[in-house]
């Protein structure tokens, strides 16, 4: 009996080691996780990564300034507006170039529907991981609402490369504020109906609560951020700790909690929800008029130097370190991505407890594979 | 005292439950409220945003002029090398030589609707299209050579 990998399956200890993935329902992509088993406890987990590696970093060393932003989108799909502003905010940052308000408005509002929306599909998928298939059609039904403003103002469903160096690509579409308007009351009404068949159901609460416990020290050694730091205490929103776009004009609460476990890191995420709904309803009345693109030159050229720039992508703090020469094209490109930093810590969320919990674990840690393996 | 906590717990677990299949329940008899596209059934009916990024196209008016100059801002624009313009000198009816477009290739498979040629082009020669059903047999059929033949300048772009 020889393993994958030329190791044997039971270790001398007696463990037994299995391969989770690439291919599998849970995994949400190509992730693999070597697991060591003693009968059914998880003894370690070792993360094996490359499977989905496109050297979106490299790639983008040969790409001008406008051009590299567009593979970002590809990096985590449920967040690409995110992504792209963190790469437009990275450059304006280079040329100190001041966007005008009309941009920054609408490139907040564009974050918070993304944040809503992938948030509702981590909410169905969270369901479907746990055995239910039918929050997540309840979650598809209001995320394609969401879609449908994207794709009327950006032209697609979740590639958009709408922001860009100095604003916006194009001005947003007439329909848009009514749209809006319109999903926010339709998804308001919609969230007790999310808390009616998830958030109250024994079954869930049995397979979360006390599950996969992360401490607030081991979020901190481990670079965990977003939803899942926070809700073991740790206090990272960088929406409010370092504003940027139009975060320090809205009023919003940090959402905190202090169970660490997985039912904390459901709830900080459900909560976050009622967040992003309250601010996007203060700034979609509040759109400025005003241009929104700012001039650049044609062809865009950093000064020699480094810059870097973080934002509050879904998942967590994602950060983006431009090396520059002074030429057309980035010296190097890294990107910070929260995935990867929050998968770092699934070992230890995840050991000592059952492999059916490594399940729940990893649907509350909210992975996107392409996102940890650029 | 056991007794109460355990039944308590089941009247608990029951009750959730029942509220979530209350929920199931609503839809199951309002069937209005369900939202289904069904996609290869609504074709006729079915009509993209005009924004949405299908394809590129270059448009042509009736006396089969478009409006491309062979700047090619678009083909630097592109981050994939999607767009290849291939140029020709022309010799215009007052003699001069002038770079014209010869053709427009747009590879379809290499294109990720990023849209930053159309925003590039100076004269509006390309815009994005809504058609979204690109499945082909052979992949030769996803090289498209976008001008039409025998094409001309449109009078007063330059």
């Amino acid at each position: 009996m020889r393993g994958l990998i030329g190791e044997d399956i039971l270790t001398e200890e007696g463990e037994f080691i299995i391969n989770m993935g690439p291919q599998h329902p849970s995994t949400h992509g190509v992730l693999h996780l070597k697991i060591w088993l003693d009968g059914e406890t998880v003894k370690r987990i070792q993360p094996n990564l490359g499977y989905i590696h496109r050297s979106i970093e490299k790639m983008s060393e040969s790409l001008s300034y406008r051009n590299f932003i567009f593979a970002t989108s590809r990096m985590d799909y449920l967040a690409a507006h995110v992504n792209n502003e963190a790469c437009a905010l990275t450059v304006e940052k280079g040329l100190q170039l001041e966007v005008p308000q009309r941009a920054k408005v609408i490139r907040t509002i564009l974050s918070e529907l993304t944040r809503l929306q992938s948030h509702q599909l981590w909410w169905g998928c969270t369901g479907l991981d746990l055995g239910g298939v039918t929050p997540f059609f309840y979650a598809f039904r209001e995320r394609e609402a969401i879609m449908e403003i994207f794709e009327e103002t950006c032209g697609a469903r979740l590639t958009q490369n709408y922001m860009v160096p100095g604003g916006i690509m194009y001005d947003v579409h007439p329909n848009f504020q009514k749209r809006v308007k319109d999903v926010m009351i339709q998804i308001k009404g919609k969230f007790e109906e999310y808390d009616n068949i998830m958030t109250g159901n024994v079954i869930l609460e049995n397979r979360l609560k006390g599950v996969g416990y992360l401490s607030k020290e081991d979020a901190l050694s481990y670079g965990v951020t977003g939803p899942t730091a926070r809700a073991s205490g740790l206090s990272c929103d960088l929406r409010k700790s370092n504003p940027y776009s139009a975060y320090d004009q809205v009023q919003f609460d940090e959402i905190l909690d202090t169970g660490g476990d997985c039912y904390a890191r459901y709830m900080v995420r459900m909560r976050e929800m009622r967040q992003s709904v309250s601010i996007i309803e203060q700034l979609i009345d509040n759109i400025p008029e005003g241009d929104f693109q700012a001039k650049t030159k044609n062809v865009i050229k950093l000064p020699k130097g480094e810059f870097y720039q973080r934002v509050e992508t879904p998942r967590g703090e994602l950060g983006v370190f431009i090396v520059s020469d002074g030429a057309a094209s980035p010296y190097r490109i890294k990107y910070r991505s929260p995935g990867f930093s929050n998968l770092s810590a699934l070992p230890i969320m995840a050991k000592g407890g059952k492999i059916g919990d490594l399940v729940a674990i990893m649907a509350t840690i909210d992975l996107v594979i392409p996102d940890i393996d650029r | 005292m056991f007794l109460k906590e355990y039944f308590g717990t089941i009247y608990k677990s029951v009750k959730s439950l029942l509220i979530g299949m209350k929920v199931t329940g609503y839809y199951f008899t309002h069937l209005k409220e369900i939202q289904t596209e069904e996609y290869p059934d609504n074709r006729a009916t079915l009509k993209m945003f005009d924004r949405f990024k299908g394809e590129v196209v270059m448009p042509h008016d009736e006396n089969n002029e478009h409006r491309c100059t062979g700047c090619q801002a678009c083909e630097i624009a592109c981050p994939n090398g999607t767009i290849k313009i291939i140029t020709k000198q022309e010799i215009l009816a007052d003699g001069k030589k002038k770079k014209r477009i010869d053709t427009f290739v747009y590879r379809l498979d290499l294109c990720t609707m990023c849209n930053l040629c159309v925003v590039a082009c100076p004269s509006d020669a390309i815009v994005m299209a809504q058609n979204f059903e690109h499945s082909v047999y052979d992949k030769k059929q996803l090289k498209k050579i976008l001008n039409n033949p025998d094409s001309k300048l449109m009078a007063g772009v330059e």
